[in-house]
């Protein structure tokens, strides 16, 4: 494959790629913004680039465009997209189907979506490959099933023959791969391929799909945001912001050497100095042998958890999806009434349902979500946002609450400009903040945050974990952390309580926590964190001692 | 088929069968509350007191409410609808040749109706928001939005009176060639199908389009299949559920809203029939169609229910 012919030529020649879209702002004539300011690339048969950056850098919109397809009425309007030899974007329509599927194949970022629900797996697998006829549906078949194999996917003969929602979504991932691979094309373009899953997952799918690169010798573009894990696959890295070219390099020396300061900046994202705080004499929350089940009793999530919050510190508790983290925290607001145990607050228990609460109860506890745009009313200013719980716990009117609304917006280094904004005129991180302004309004002792830095890019989500350590600092608030991201709890932690399956395997002060001898599964989430480090995953693959739930 | 399915769907006949009896109850009821006297009815202004209690002994009308509604109930589910006050008929009898022509004017109808509205929907998805969309609505809607009775008129004024292609008068016998039968069919089932065609045509389209958001349909056009494969293959089967609903709905409305139709062109069918006796006051009659109607309406909604069911393949194939 890699022969010198190929080398002269590259498979993939971007030239000078803009890319435009329409946008109709309300209120306003419609205008076109540039996504991608003038990108050019090029890419070898048989290697890999990694294209990284923040959401809005423009590099799903570069890679669909080697496949001359653009999402939701985006537009190519300069530039060349060279694809072995001739340039696509004069092919047409036609020219556009003829190559897609069966030159250049696409894995989505979500393959639980990106399969369709009413058709047996294997005939969307081979679906592309008979469509443009480069083989009988056997042949196909055949092919599938190996690559199946090759993809490590139990049962490689009959889980074809199932249906996407009886398989889970690390395998969807995996036969997703196998799907792009079945035509034999010459480039693939993956799309955040192991960013929906959790750590312990994305490290068998990500080796699945290196080995699966290596063996067949396609070529591919690599999207991510997560430098560490491109690091991981990529012969090459182009880093983007804003749609432009920051910097182009090879991986050793993107990560180890970068020249740019953004590039930089992403490399030593996550690195916040957090000095663990010994715990203090008494808890103010604590929450004792608490079982709680959905369906009825029918399946039970929390199995006897206990765990203790102290007074201005954090609690991060870490799990995979499934493991029951935001149930724990449906417990304790009293959403999920336990089937047993107690949660007490400053002493005397807490009511089991949120309904025999009384106001007092509820102000003490707040909560902040993943999704911050949906968590808060499209229709509401953050003004009004934000005085909500002013005026429902503290009886807060006019200029008295305007005055405390300026204040909170202040501290989550806002500016007083935002109070007549509304959530959709706001960027990821400042909805967030946003939130973090509305339930610290209640002058709570206990925020919950539930995966509230999972949804946002790694330099917005390390700007929030500042912020709240800072007013952790002022306001004297405790956090209950949940997340799957063991950097994070690195970061904001001061103790730790790691579960899986519904039970606390783990729990303590963050140093003890974090210190070995591991048991088993701490192990496994540990050692699947991905690092920034050539090599590593063959390294984590090799010490694992268990295998992952997800599989 | 597994076991869940046919739980849900032994269910869904369950219901089914409870509220059709609670529908008998109020139809029941409903005829009882009216004001008037059957046998008063029946034997007009001049009839003596004694004939008069003479008959409502006859008709069981001193009986109480309850023990007149299962004795009612009881003849119906033994195939007795009672006999026709009017013309002292057997209501079985004279309804039956009736729902045969009404079935038969719908199901032509809806064959016509429900494909085209699909692939028009189809179209108009493959085109969407292009001139071949906006046709395609406009024409939909515009043809809803004529009342029946007019779209009626104008067929009989073009194909009966100016052209004399087809009958203005749609009379069907017993023993009729089928050939015959459906030329007397072809201006009422017209009509209705243009009554038809918009609601279901825009809902599958609705229903489509809401599909062409997901993911899976970006999938399948980056395998590069045609715009149609795309639509058909990948976004039509998960947006059965809802069109078959919006379907069943409209076969409901083609048996048990035809009366305009019927009457315009004169059509013996159960519009007819009850449009008739309701202006003789003939309750027994009224309370038959009644239930019919509300039993056509329920199974059809059943069937769309079941066929919703069978076409999830969440509930097919269980993990």
């Amino acid at each position: 494959m890699a022969d010198g012919k190929a080398k002269s030529t590259p498979l993939l020649d971007i030239r000078n790629l803009r890319i435009e879209a329409t946008v109709y702002p309300p209120g306003e004539a419609p205008k076109n913004i540039v996504l991608v300011h003038d990108v050019s690339l090029t890419l070898e048969k048989g290697k890999v680039l990694g294209l990284i950056g923040e959401s809005g850098a423009g590099k799903s919109t570069i890679g669909l465009s080697s496949m001359g397809y653009g999402r939701g009425g985006v537009r190519i309007t300069g530039g060349e997209v060279i694809l072995n030899g001739r340039d696509i974007l004069k092919g047409g329509k036609e020219g556009f189907r003829k190559l897609r599927g069966r030159e250049v194949c696409y894995v989505a970022q979500s393959a639980a979506a990106a399969f369709n629900p009413a058709h047996r797996l294997m005939d969307q697998v081979v679906e592309a490959t008979l469509l443009h006829g480069t083989a009988t549906r056997a042949e196909a078949e055949k092919r599938a099933v190996a690559l199946f194999r090759k993809l490590s996917l139990p049962n490689p003969e009959t889980i074809g023959e199932r249906f996407p929602h009886q398989v889970s979504g690390g395998q969807l991932q995996r036969v997703m791969t196998a799907m792009a691979l079945c035509s034999e094309p010459d480039l693939i373009v993956f799309d955040e391929p192991t960013t929906a899953l959790d750590v312990t997952t994305q490290i068998d799918v990500l080796a699945a799909i290196k080995d699966a690169i290596r063996d067949t010798h396609v070529a591919a573009l690599y999207i991510t945001h997560d430098l560490a894990v491109v690091a991981q696959v990529s012969d090459e890295i182009m880093v983007l912001r804003h749609g432009r070219l920051v910097e182009w390099g090879g991986t050793r020396q993107i990560i180890k050497e970068p020249r740019q300061e953004y590039t930089n900046a992403l490399v030593s994202v996550h690195e916040i100095e957090h000095q663990e705080q010994n715990p203090g004499a008494t808890p103010f929350l604590s929450v004792k042998n608490v079982t709680a089940a959905y369906g009825g009793g029918q399946v039970k999530v929390l199995k006897n958890v206990s765990v203790d919050i102290y007074p201005g510190q954090t609690l991060a508790v870490v799990g995979e999806s499934g493991s029951g983290k935001s149930t724990l925290a449906r417990a304790i607001t009293g959403l999920l009434p336990p089937e047993q145990g107690t949660v007490t607050f400053d002493g005397r228990p807490l009511a089991n349902r949120l309904a025999d609460r009384p106001k007092e109860d509820l102000r003490q506890l707040q909560m902040i979500y993943q999704m911050a745009d949906v968590a808060m009313n499209p229709r509401q200013t953050v003004g009004t946002i934000i005085g909500r719980p002013l005026e429902f716990y503290f009886g807060m009117r006019g200029r008295e609450r305007d005055k405390r609304v300026a204040e909170l917006l202040d501290e989550i280094e806002m500016g007083k400009g935002f109070v007549d904004r509304y959530p959709a005129e706001l960027s990821g991180g400042q909805k967030q903040r946003v939130c973090i302004a509305r339930s610290l309004a209640a002058k709570p002792k206990l925020i919950i945050c539930d995966e509230v830095t999972s949804a946002l890019d790694p330099l917005v989500a390390n700007g929030i974990l500042k912020l709240l350590l800072n007013l952790q600092q002022h306001e004297k608030v405790a956090y209950l952390f949940i997340t799957h991201d063991l950097a994070t709890v690195k970061s904001i932690a001061d103790s730790i309580a790691v579960m899986y399956r519904g039970e606390v395997v783990r729990y303590g002060s963050k140093s003890k926590v974090l210190t070995p001898p591991f048991d088993a599964y701490t192990d496994l989430l540990l050692s699947s964190v991905p690092e920034m480090e050539i090599g590593w995953l063959e390294k984590a693959i090799k010490g694992r001692r268990m295998a992952s739930a997800g599989n | 088929m597994s076991s869940p399915i046919l739980k849900l769907i032994a269910q869904r006949i369950a219901l089914g069968i409870l509220l059709l009896l609670a529908i008998s109850v109020l139809i029941f009821a409903g005829t009882q509350i009216l004001p008037g006297d059957v046998a008063q009815a029946i034997l007009g202004q001049s009839a003596t007191p004694e004939s008069l209690a003479n008959l409502r002994e006859q008709l069981g009308l001193n009986d109480p409410a309850y023990v007149r509604y299962f004795h009612w109930l009881g003849g119906v589910l033994t195939g007795d609808l009672g006999t026709a006050m009017s013309s002292g008929q057997d209501i079985a009898t004279s309804i039956k040749g009736r729902l045969w022509n009404t079935l038969f004017l719908a199901f032509w109808a809806a064959i016509v109706a429900v494909p085209l509205a699909i692939i028009l929907g189809l179209i108009a998805v493959r085109y969407r928001n292009g001139w071949v969309d906006k046709l395609i609505s406009g024409l939909a809607l515009a043809s809803t939005s004529f009342p029946e009775f007019f779209i009626g008129y104008l067929l009989v004024y073009f194909f009966a009176v100016k052209w004399q292609i087809f009958p203005a008068i749609s009379t069907v016998y017993d023993g009729m060639p089928f050939g015959e039968r459906m030329q007397a069919i072809a201006l009422p089932a017209t009509a209705l199908t243009l009554v038809v065609l918009a609601h279901m045509m825009r809902m599958t389209r609705a229903a489509i389009l809401n599909v062409m958001q997901s993911a899976y349909v970006e999938t399948a056009e980056l395998k590069g299949l045609s715009a149609f494969s795309v639509i058909r293959k990948h976004a039509f089967p998960n947006a059965i559920a809802p069109i078959i609903n919006v379907v069943m709905l409209n076969l409901a409305y083609l048996i048990v809203g035809v009366v305009v139709v019927e009457v315009i062109f004169v059509y013996p069918g159960m519009g007819q029939y009850l449009v008739d006796h309701v202006t003789k006051r003939d309750v027994p009659v009224v309370q038959a169609v009644g239930l019919i109607f509300a039993a056509v309406y329920i199974s059809l909604n059943i069937i769309a229910d079941i066929a919703a069911i069978v076409a999830n393949p969440r509930l097919r194939h269980p993990k």
